[in-house]
């Protein structure tokens, strides 16, 4: 039987004496090639799902774990290759190329298309395993005429050996910080396929090559395009794009919830747009709170419209004199994870689980149409409007209703985008708000992250500079506070059309200037 | 898993104006009335929008004494509406247009319901939740949604000069008065100019009048094909130019803030308008009732009627009886009355679909009315458009055909032959080439079957003798319906039906202000 396959499959392999001596040359440098990719796979598939899934500790035990199990499996297997051992040796490397080399892109773009991740990537890693499994043993066996056994072995392992060094110094020290992981796949796959394009090369005039140079060429092509693609790649895969380790990731019906940390950085996105950094959001949510609280003579029923974080509420509860906070937000999911979660209910000073708090999820364009009662401060911290349904939550019609829960004295504010970046749609909140028989003013606060951001305040009654803060402020001062006020001329108002449910004038403004700006 | 199970059976039902009971009174099978002739002021034939429409109006002047007779267990006729766990859904045409000034009668009873909220500078302001919330329209145009409803892109400079031409032609109309003052095109029609210089475009087909205007872009004819057939259930062959002209021409919406062209919708479509109506003169509701027999009886007249409940049937003497049904029923029962005429009437599938999430599509986002170029239907409205947090989660899609390549009879054979399975069939192929997204997610699709959906305004409808006789009849049978003004809109069947109800309420000598 072994004899018959030897026949059948044998055009010039297994007695490599036959073929070229450069064989044997571009056979070792194999073994450094293919031990270096292998490992950078491992390091690939291990950061990627402690990026993705969080617990670097766990993640990057199990894949290195089942990584290695599977190259014990593939080892195994290789005694199931009878002959030809060059030519799945080929194949082998040209399969590795290219599942190897699309790992990284393909995981970050199916990380928010699958249920469960793990599979995905468990089998990925299976894969690649069983398949750098087989590449030592073929390749022993391949040498096995040209070396004395003792040679051979030493040779193969010390190539090994030195592969696995110097991908796990290049992976951390060069490959992530300058190619990225996306990228980093494909050159290394790339750099498989090579191996198994050198081959083919020598070993032309021994056998026929067609078929198995076709299919390298079609991979190496393949990974030529990820690799030319890597930068739109990355903006496809919504985690790659974070360009910080994603610690939760969840798509909810109403939007998908990411968070993010870097060291001391906790960032939320919320359907790819960042909604705070704890680094500066103490800016963002200082300014957003406390122009309106400091503008009520006794603020002791508050409404808080969108803020499913908690961090606008806990400023909020800061004031002795509130009595009671509403919280209206569309998401459970995203007021309960603030709410439960011991790392993020801490950012927010526990606010969502307050005795002085109400928290409804409802669709806050429903909530008030129906809601009844006076609110002597209103918060309103939506999502930036971009899209309709959001658009809704910015229109006459919805401020109508939020100025019939205002008290006569109340004060109420609104985000309202970056009046630099899009002064139109900026301007077109308070043209809206005065629409609705409210007065209004705009005013401004940088905060890094953000860059330079608007909020809208409105009242029943013209809104004066008379502010009183309290102490111990991080960002909000009697003098910085009267600055947001000041608008140069970049900023200035300008004539905006009013924001209607039958116009949403503002979704189509807010994507043409956000679209100019982001190009 | 399996994707898209395309072979198993979809729930849903086969629905449709009641058959029987319409061939019955084709086939005059009523047992002959027995017991005594009951009295009554004022008997109205027919609960659709229109009969609806009169009672409304009788109850608004105080006057009670009134009875309104429905073949089908529930009045709305073609407005009717249906309703499941996940929304409710119409059955028939999905709004109304903002009404033009001359629409007195109409406005009055938006105001009434809530529909028009006040007046700014005497200017009628409508309520932003019941008008049509952005995006109104979005267009499947070369594998990509756009919005509106004409394709702006890939389109040659002809198609477009002949585009603005043809905009500039409809603009001019619009704003065109006849030689009597009144202007050229007007809703309610009967408000429009009878100069002669208009009415002749009565006289060719609107394809005709477009060929002989040069208006031949096939992008601009496929857009106008889609116009005729929505409104009119026809292709523009089979369209008077009149008619054609006035669904560009007729429309001068008067509203505060640019809300002039907007549309006024509500999940279940024109349902609610009739409901409304409906629950206003509930107390004189008498659904379940045939009349199959009008005929004079001195200064009043005599209404044989079959109560399908009871299963017999009664007379009824009347002072003044509205005749609010489709002309060519009104014929057979009141032939003394009416002439048969030349009417004819196209028919429409409505399919209601529910879906367990949104449909979304490459391009601009949802919108309340998504049609595709590619397809012969007129595409879907999304019932929950006005009402929710966009969770992208379950709704109901509304998808109309009118079957107008097919000439009405042969399409109502079709209609009355074609099992639910094969209208599925149809109707998810159509929609998953428009949202190929929608593959696994349709739930249920209910097939709503209308062999007279709307009247057709074929040329020559304006010198109908039998339109123009229903137009002009005096107490004691009046008649009331969309079809006296060839056009099958909501605005229509109300002004025929407050129409009549005055002309009744002046008979009775019962005083009352004209809203019309």
């Amino acid at each position: 039987m072994a004899e018959s396959d030897l026949a059948a499959g044998g055009e010039g392999m297994g007695d490599d004496d036959k073929a070229p001596a450069s064989l044997a040359i571009i056979l070792l440098v194999s073994v450094l090639v293919v031990a270096t990719c292998g490992l950078i796979y491992e390091l690939l598939a291990g950061t990627l799902a402690s990026y993705l899934l969080g617990d670097s500790v766990t993640q990057f035990s199990t894949v290195i774990g089942s990584y290695l199990f599977a190259m014990g499996v593939g080892s195994w297997l290789s005694r199931h290759v009878r002959g030809d051992e060059i030519g799945v040796f080929v194949r082998v490397e040209v399969m590795i190329a290219a599942l190897g080399g699309w790992s990284a892109a393909g995981l970050f773009m199916l990380f928010p298309l699958v249920g469960d991740f793990r599979v995905v990537l468990y089998a990925l890693v299976l894969a690649i395993g069983v398949l750098v499994g087989l590449e030592i043993p073929l390749l022993i066996r391949i040498l096995r005429h040209r070396f004395a056994f003792r040679e051979l072995v030493s040779n193969v392992l010390t190539y090994d050996y030195v592969g696995a060094l110097i991908a796990s110094l290049l992976f951390p020290l060069v490959l992530v910080p300058w190619l990225g992981m996306i990228r980093t796949g494909f050159v290394f796959g790339l750099a498989n396929v090579a191996v198994a394009l050198a081959l083919l090369f020598a070993l032309r005039r021994q056998r026929r090559i067609g078929a198995d140079m076709a299919a390298a060429l079609v991979v190496a092509a393949s990974l030529l395009v990820g690799l030319a693609m890597a930068d739109r790649m990355q903006r496809w895969s919504e985690v790659a794009f974070y360009g910080e380790p994603v610690i939760h990731a969840r798509s909810t019906p109403y939007q998908r919830i990411v968070i993010t940390r870097r060291g001391e950085d906790l960032r939320l996105y919320l359907n790819g747009n960042l909604q705070f950094s704890t680094r500066d959001e103490y800016r963002y949510h200082e300014a957003l709170v406390w122009p309106v609280l400091g503008r009520v003579a006794d603020p002791a029923q508050v409404l808080i419209l969108g803020g499913g974080d908690g961090l606008a509420a806990r400023e909020v509860l800061r004031d002795p004199r509130v009595r009671h906070v509403t919280l209206v937000d569309l998401d459970p999911e995203m007021t309960h994870l603030f709410r439960d979660t011991p790392q993020l209910a801490s950012l927010n000073n526990h606010s969502l689980s307050s005795p002085r708090i109400t928290v409804h999820n409802a669709d806050a364009f429903r909530w008030v149409r129906e809601a009844q009662g006076q609110y002597d401060a209103v918060i309103v911290d939506f999502p930036d409007p971009t899209e309709f349904s959001l658009g809704k939550l910015y229109t006459e019609t919805f401020y109508r209703e939020v100025s019939r829960l205002l008290a006569p004295e109340g004060v109420m504010t609104v985000q309202s985008t970056s009046p630099l970046i899009a002064p139109r749609s900026y301007w077109t909140v308070a043209s809206t708000l005065e629409a609705a028989g409210l007065s209004s003013r705009g005013y401004h606060a940088y905060v890094p992250s953000f860059g330079e951001w608007g909020f809208t305040l409105a009242a029943h009654r013209p809104l004066t500079d008379a502010v009183s803060l309290p102490h111990g402020l991080r960002f909000l001062t009697a003098s910085s506070e009267r600055a947001m006020f000041d608008f140069p001329p970049d900023m200035a108002r300008r004539p905006t059309p009013v924001n209607r449910l039958d116009n949403q004038a503002l979704v189509r403004s807010f994507a043409e200037e956000w679209g100019k700006y982001e190009g | 898993m399996l994707g898209g199970c395309g072979e198993a059976a979809i729930a849903g039902k086969l629905g449709g104006a009641d058959w029987q009971r319409g061939h019955l009174l084709r086939d005059r099978r009523f047992p002959a009335p027995q017991g005594p002739i009951e009295e009554i002021d004022v008997l109205i034939a027919g609960g659709g929008a229109a009969g609806l429409a009169a009672g409304w109006r009788l109850a608004e002047a105080g006057f009670d004494r009134f009875a309104l007779f429905e073949m089908e267990d529930l009045t709305g006729g073609n407005a009717r509406s249906g309703r499941n766990a996940v929304s409710a859904y119409p059955l028939g045409a999905h709004y109304l247009p903002v009404p033009n000034r001359e629409a007195t009668a109409l406005r009055h009873m938006l105001r009434q319901f809530g529909m028009m909220t006040g007046e700014q500078e005497g200017v009628p302001v409508y309520d932003p939740y019941q008008l049509c919330a952005d995006l109104e329209e979005r267009l499947l145009w070369r594998g990509r949604w756009q919005e509106g409803l004409y394709p702006t892109s890939g389109v040659t400079a002809a198609d477009r000069d002949q585009r603005a031409a043809f905009d500039r032609r409809m603009d001019a109309y619009r704003k065109a008065v006849g030689a009597d003052g009144r202007p050229a095109f007007a809703i309610p029609m009967a408000y429009s100019s009878i100069d002669p210089i208009f009415r002749a475009l009565d006289g060719v087909s609107f394809a005709k009048w477009l060929d002989d205007e040069g208006f031949t872009s096939p992008v601009l004819r496929a857009y106008l094909r889609y116009c005729c057939r929505d409104d009119y259930g026809s292709e523009a062959e089979h369209v008077s130019a009149w008619a054609g002209i006035h669904y560009f021409a007729g429309r001068r919406g008067w509203a505060t803030q640019g809300d002039g062209d907007r549309e006024l919708t509500w999940p279940e479509g024109n349902g609610r308008l009739v409901s409304l109506m409906a629950q206003r003169i509930r107390p004189h509701l008498r659904p379940a009732h045939s009349v199959f027999h009008v005929e004079r009886d001195g200064d009043g007249a005599l209404v044989d009627l079959f109560d399908h409940t009871a299963r017999r049937s009664r007379r009824l003497r009347a002072k003044a009886v509205i005749m609010a049904m489709p002309h060519f029923v009104a014929a057979r029962v009141a032939p003394q009355f009416a002439a048969e005429g030349a009417m004819s009437y196209a028919p429409w599938v409505v399919a209601n679909v529910t879906v367990g999430r949104h449909p979304e599509g490459k391009g601009v986002s949802l919108a309340w009315d998504n049609v595709s170029t590619a397809s012969e239907a007129l595409g879907y409205v999304v019932a929950t458009h006005q009402s929710e947090a966009n969770d992208g989660g379950p709704t109901v899609l509304t998808w109309y055909l009118p079957l107008s390549k097919e000439s009405p009879a042969e399409a109502r054979k079709i209609l009355m032959t074609r099992p639910l399975r094969e209208w599925q069939t149809m109707v998810r192929e159509d929609l998953l080439a428009m949202n190929p997204d929608l593959d696994g997610v349709i739930e249920r699709i209910d097939v709503w079957r209308w062999g007279h959906a709307m009247i057709r305004p074929t040329p020559g409808f304006l010198s109908d003798p039998a339109r123009l006789g229903a137009v002009a009849a005096q107490p004691p049978v009046l008649f009331a319906h969309s079809d006296m003004s060839g056009l099958s809109l909501f605005e229509e069947a109300h002004h025929r039906g407050v129409c009549a109800a005055e002309a009744a309420l002046s008979e009775l000598d019962h005083p009352f202000e004209s809203l019309a």
